[in-house]
This record gives C-alpha cells, sequence and structure tokens, in this order.
C-alpha cells in the first residue's frame, strides 16, 4: 500500500476535522467537513473497498453536507457567540485520543501488513446484497423511510391554535 | 515505511476523538451534529481498515457493515437536521446551552 499517498490523505483528512471542530464560522466548518469525507473516501479507495468509497462520496458530499448547507441557511439569523474555548471538552477528547493510541500501540497483533487479496467486485457486493444481507437490507429501507417521514412531521409548521 | 493497521486505526482515533471534541465544546446545534458524523466517519474507517487487512471472508463483512452504517448515519442526519430546524422555530435559537425546559 502506497505509505505517501497515506501520509497525504491523513494530513489532508485530520486538518479537515481540526478545522470542522474549532472553526468560529458555521458555514466554513461545513465546508471542511466535505474535505475530511473526501479524505476518507480517498481511504476507501486505497484500502480496496471502492464501491465503499463512491457511496462515501454520493450519500455524505453530495446528501449530507448539502443538507447541512441548507440548515445552515434556514437557521442563519441566530449567531451563537462561542465564549472562550471550553477546555473540559478538550481535556476529555485528548484523555480518550491518548487512551486509545496507548491501546492501538501496544497491541502487538495489530502492526500486520494488508494480506494479498482479491479485488472485491460490485458483482460480488450485490450478490451478498440479495441473499445473505436481504433482510438487514429491507430493514434499512424501512429506516430510511420511516426517517424521511419523520424529518417531513418534524419541520412541518406548527399549527396555529386559536 | 508501509502501512500497517496501526496508522488506520490511529489516523481514525484522531478523527474520532476531533469529533468528541466537536460534539462536547461547541454549543451550536449543528456544530455538535457535525462532530457527531465525524466520529461516524472514523468508525466506517475501522470497519474497512479491518476488513481489509483481516482473513478476507466470503461474503465480505465489513463492506457490509461500512455500507449499512453510511445509511444509517444518513437517516440519523436527516432526522438530527429536521430536529434543529424544529428547534430553531420554537426557540428562535440554536444554541444548545439555551435549551433547558426540562431543567428540574
Amino acid at each position: 500500500m502506497n505509505a505517501t499517498a497515506f501520509i497525504v490523505i491523513a494530513i489532508i483528512t485530520i486538518a479537515g476535522a481540526l478545522a470542522a471542530a474549532t472553526l468560529p464560522k458555521l458555514i466554513h466548518a461545513a465546508l471542511s467537513l466535505v474535505i475530511v469525507f473526501v479524505g476518507i473516501a480517498a481511504y476507501f479507495f486505497l484500502l480496496g473497498a471502492e464501491f465503499v468509497g463512491l457511496v462515501q462520496v454520493f450519500v455524505y458530499v453530495g446528501a449530507v453536507a448539502v443538507l447541512i448547507l441548507f440548515t445552515i441557511l434556514l437557521t442563519r439569523r441566530d449567531i451563537v457567540s462561542e465564549r472562550g474555548i471550553n477546555w473540559g471538552g478538550v481535556i476529555v477528547a485528548l484523555a480518550v485520543f491518548g487512551g486509545l493510541l496507548w491501546i492501538i500501540l501496544n497491541t502487538t497483533s495489530l502492526a500486520v501488513l494488508a494480506p494479498q487479496f482479491e479485488p472485491l467486485t460490485v458483482k460480488q457486493i450485490g450478490e451478498s446484497l440479495m441473499t445473505d444481507y436481504v433482510w438487514p437490507l429491507q430493514c434499512v429501507g424501512l429506516v430510511l423511510t420511516v426517517a424521511l417521514i419523520g424529518a417531513l412531521i418534524l419541520v412541518m409548521e406548527e399549527k396555529i391554535e386559536r | 515505511m508501509t502501512s500497517t493497521l496501526q496508522l488506520f486505526l490511529i489516523v481514525s482515533s484522531a478523527l474520532f476523538s476531533i469529533g468528541l471534541l466537536a460534539a462536547l465544546s461547541r454549543r451550536h446545534a449543528i456544530f455538535i451534529l457535525i462532530g457527531i458524523e465525524l466520529m461516524l466517519a472514523a468508525a466506517n474507517l475501522n470497519f474497512i481498515a479491518f476488513w481489509r487487512f483481516g482473513s478476507q471472508p466470503q461474503p465480505p463483512v465489513g463492506v457490509m457493515v461500512a455500507i449499512f452504517s453510511i445509511a444509517i448515519a444518513a437517516a440519523e442526519a436527516t432526522v438530527g437536521l429536521a430536529l434543529v430546524i424544529a428547534i430553531y422555530r420554537h426557540y428562535r435559537s440554536t444554541n444548545v446551552d439555551q435549551l433547558n425546559q426540562l431543567k428540574g
């Protein structure tokens, strides 16, 4: 696996994530989030899961990012003032990162190189979606339908009581 | 230097911690949703990395879990953003510090 590509994508993704978490303006943070999603899709391509990378680009960059931008547009009048840095959140996040890093570096079975593998084709993914994973697929379809209807009901105009 | 599973896990744990930072320390509701999206993306990266460095089972379990996880994350983002709009209509604010109606 290409080490240069790995490092370049890591720098871009983590810089985008830091920007998304810390920039004061919401619209800048939302656009940095797009960079993070594209970086993760690039990792999926690097790892040989091209289909998941494409799904990531379609769903996150195409749908979720645009949804976030529209929500920012609809709630624009409200500028929340961020008073200084919330050190509690910083400490908790650093503690979680330190703990995870310590565990990852101390688990020797994780220092493995990627094995050779047959490239995964979209045909294989489609076949398993239609055979072994057909019930999860139906359930996800149901969840998405319910989420769509629920979102519509939530944002419908409230009735004015007389 | 060749990339091992550890490096992918370190990147994804960094993404997860940054997402946690955004979810814990920001006051705007959309920033909290952005943090949750970052954490979900880090989890997806873990699924794919473990699938690639593992024993490649047939059917490809890691890829399937990642696809379903992306679909569920899309549903979560839809409902979350709808809630933000509903809260904004009701309170004229998206500052989560002001949503204290349930405070005892």
